[in-house]
């Protein structure tokens, strides 16, 4: 009986209800895990574009951030997997797309484009840090008393510097010269990753709401304003933890300690996170009217043209979402931070709370697509509505719901505590 | 002969023939066979004669192992109520598994609605399976190869390959894909390949009372489907979206979407 009744649960039934006509099979098959992807994905391009500004361009304005990017977007490089792993049906079977690409699809470039990218970002980070291991090592061999997490540290910088010891004038310059190219090979390839995350919706035929050929440029754009706002908040907010410790003279929590750069007082540290996030913000500004004005475009356009699917569309966007999109994601996901951010005399505070509502705004923005796509049905004559499971009662609707996605949500910020331990996101150097 | 002049002449040789190569086309025999094969499935739908009983929809899911409770199908029935004022409303509920029953229009969330006999202009029922289109979006789409078209037409999902993504699902236009509630894979109709392969008829075609559904063999000249399509003047469902589908209507309105 327990069987028999399992079995009448199909996918997407859980949480998809529907309204007037709505064929049999249709549900809101692509859920809340789906939204998370190309947000985290859209977080990890944005870092790294963020980062690469310094390095390739050199805007020696966003110094001191450049190098918390790149170890970010390092740390979020494996959250964006993680969508996609919970929302399979068989999630063993990920890797079949590794081994049998079909590449007339979108998603099947994913592993190629995906693995390539990492390559580049952990590269880029290895010739960043290429001298600090060094200097990592040597001063951990010559410590006389070494912990148990000091030996663990050496074992590690042993291991992944490659053997690689020069400290040479001329190393350390060909280093320099690798960053730069990495980080310029990396911007098409982070565009590229996430560019064809919008592809892969703006390519569905079948659905009204995503096919336009806008959609890959929008999901850039918006990628690197969400990337850069989750920046300006995490740099301010490490950087405030960084001031309470520096003020007690403690440093738990960070690894400072671990790795020696012990030179901190909080007036410098203060005026460095000043600099940086009102540095930031205006990049911040003008990746915002991009994406701002494109969102728009494409809705102007598809209103202009009204073609068959427009009498739905036009329901979703100006009835059913309207709340989502015009309040919450472009109210208060874009105008109000935009505005913010726009009167002069920033703080710190200010942009961090316009960033918190762009990253807000980017996720509507993502939710909006996502959910928004499959809130009417392919018979233009019904709706679905999406409800996120809260309380889980099955595997299912832990993984796609609210629990799942606080997992995802939540990894970077773990992964970052522990990837700090080994490359110092807020080390300050002078050669790089 | 100089090595200079040696590569020079080599290089010549080799764009010249390289030219005049590119005009040949190399014709892999396999493909050849597979471009023009002696079957291709199609299905004719008559939905003047199709009452909306819903037996074709229960055989279906009998012999295709779908839970029969569960909430999806892989063949429906439709049923449209076009009123005198223009209004058109349209149910399908539990996919027609258990038949019409009911003047009542099931409009889900909306609830059940009522429409008077005297409103009625016209009413009707349209019968859904998969196109086995020509070019189908759900194939092209499948990141791992796993949903495939045999050469007679026929779309087929392989449950031992498919990672369960959904992206064919999204890709159908016609909403005929779904996630097998046992399988947990992508499932859809395959026109009971088992069956037509051996002779028979599919499941659907062998329950139906009114002969509304058959199947056949478009290269077959004799055969009566084929010559139906040929002939009479059929439609098909959404070609808008180019994907060339194989199930043939007669008597199809514009309402049907």
């Amino acid at each position: 009986m327990v069987e028999s009744l399992a079995q009448m649960v199909v996918h997407g039934e859980a949480w998809t209800v529907k309204d007037l006509f709505v064929l049999p099979n249709e549900y809101v098959y692509w859920s809340i895990q789906i939204v998370l992807y190309p947000y985290m994905t859209g977080l990890v391009a944005g870092a790294f574009v963020l980062s690469s500004l310094y390095h390739v361009f050199g805007v020696e304005k966003l110094k001191e951030i450049a190098r918390f990017a790149l170890v970010f977007s390092f740390a979020l490089l494996p959250v964006a997997m993680m969508p996609l792993m919970l929302h399979l049906q068989q999630p063993q079977r990920g890797i079949n797309v590794m081994m049998t690409p079909h590449f007339t699809s979108a998603i099947s470039a994913f592993g190629i484009v995906f693995m390539t990218y990492a390559c580049i970002v952990g590269a880029e980070i290895w010739f960043v840090y290429r001298q600090f291991i060094v200097e990592s090592i040597q001063r951990l061999e010559n410590k006389a008393d070494r912990g148990s997490i000091d030996s663990l540290l050496l074992l590690i910088y042993k291991l992944i510097s490659l053997g690689a010891r020069d400290l040479s004038e001329e190393a350390l310059h060909a280093d320099h010269k690798a960053v730069k190219f990495l980080a310029g090979l990396g911007i098409p390839v982070a565009c590229f990753l996430h560019g064809y995350a919008g592809f892969i919706f703006g390519s569905v035929k079948a659905n009204a709401l995503w096919m336009t050929p806008l959609m890959p440029v929008i999901f850039i754009c918006s990628a690197v304003v969400s990337g850069i706002a989750l920046c300006i908040i995490s740099y301010a907010v490490f950087m405030e933890i960084r001031k309470w410790a520096a003020k007690r003279n403690k440093n738990f929590l960070l690894p400072d300690r671990l790795v020696g750069t012990t030179d901190l007082s909080a007036d410098h540290l203060r005026s460095v996170q000043t600099h940086e996030v009102k540095m930031t913000s205006k990049y911040l500004l003008i990746f915002m009217t991009l994406a701002i004005t494109l969102e728009l475009l494409d809705i102007i356009f598809r209103g202009y043209t009204a073609v068959k699917s427009w009498d739905i569309l036009r329901d979703v966007i100006y009835e059913h979402d309207f709340t989502k999109i015009f309040i919450m994601q472009y109210g208060i996901g874009n105008v109000l931070p935009f505005l913010l951010l726009l009167i002069p005399g920033l703080t710190t505070r200010r942009a961090c709370v316009a960033c918190v509502l762009v990253l807000f705004g980017v996720f509507m923005m993502r939710w909006n697509v996502v959910i928004g796509g499959q809130a009417f049905s392919l018979s233009f004559a019904g709706f679905m509505h999406y409800h996120l499971p809260i309380i889980p009662h099955d595997m299912e609707t832990f993984k796609e719901g609210l629990g799942g996605s606080l997992l995802v949500l939540s990894a970077p910020f773990i992964i970052f505590y522990f990837i700090n331990m080994i490359f110092p996101a807020f080390l300050e150097d002078k050669s790089h | 002969m100089k090595r200079r002049d040696f590569l020079k002449n080599s290089l010549v040789f080799i764009s010249g023939a390289g030219v005049s190569m590119s005009a040949l086309e190399w014709l892999d025999p396999k493909a050849v066979l597979a471009s023009r094969p002696e079957v291709r499935w199609a299905f004719l739908v008559d939905t003047h004669k199709c009452v909306g009983c819903g037996f074709c929809v229960k055989a279906c899911k009998i012999e295709n192992d779908i839970p029969l409770q569960a909430n999806v199908t892989r063949t429906w029935v439709e049923r449209y109520v076009i009123k005198k004022d223009g209004d058109v409303v349209m149910d399908s509920p539990k996919g027609a598994l258990n038949g019409f029953t009911s003047n009542k229009i099931d409009q889900n969330k909306s609830g059940m609605l009522e429409v008077a006999d005297e409103e009625i202009a016209q009413a009707f029922f349209v019968p859904k399976l998969c196109n086995q289109c020509e070019n189908p979006p759900c194939v092209q789409v499948c990141p791992v190869g796993a949903t495939y078209q045999a050469a007679d037409g026929v779309v087929l999902v392989d449950r031992k390959w498919c990672i369960g993504c959904g992206y064919c699902i999204m890709g159908c236009p016609y909403g005929v894909r779904f996630f097998h509630p046992k399988e947990k894979v992508a499932e859809k109709c395959n026109f009971c390949y088992h069956r037509i392969t051996q002779g028979k008829k599919t499941a659907c075609v062998q329950a139906c009372p009114f002969s509304a559904r058959k199947i056949g063999n478009l290269r077959d000249p004799k055969d009566p489907v084929a010559q139906v399509i040929l002939n009479q003047r059929v439609g098909v469902l959404r070609d808008e979206y180019g994907t060339k589908p194989h199930v043939f209507y007669i008597g199809l309105n514009k309402e049907v979407r």
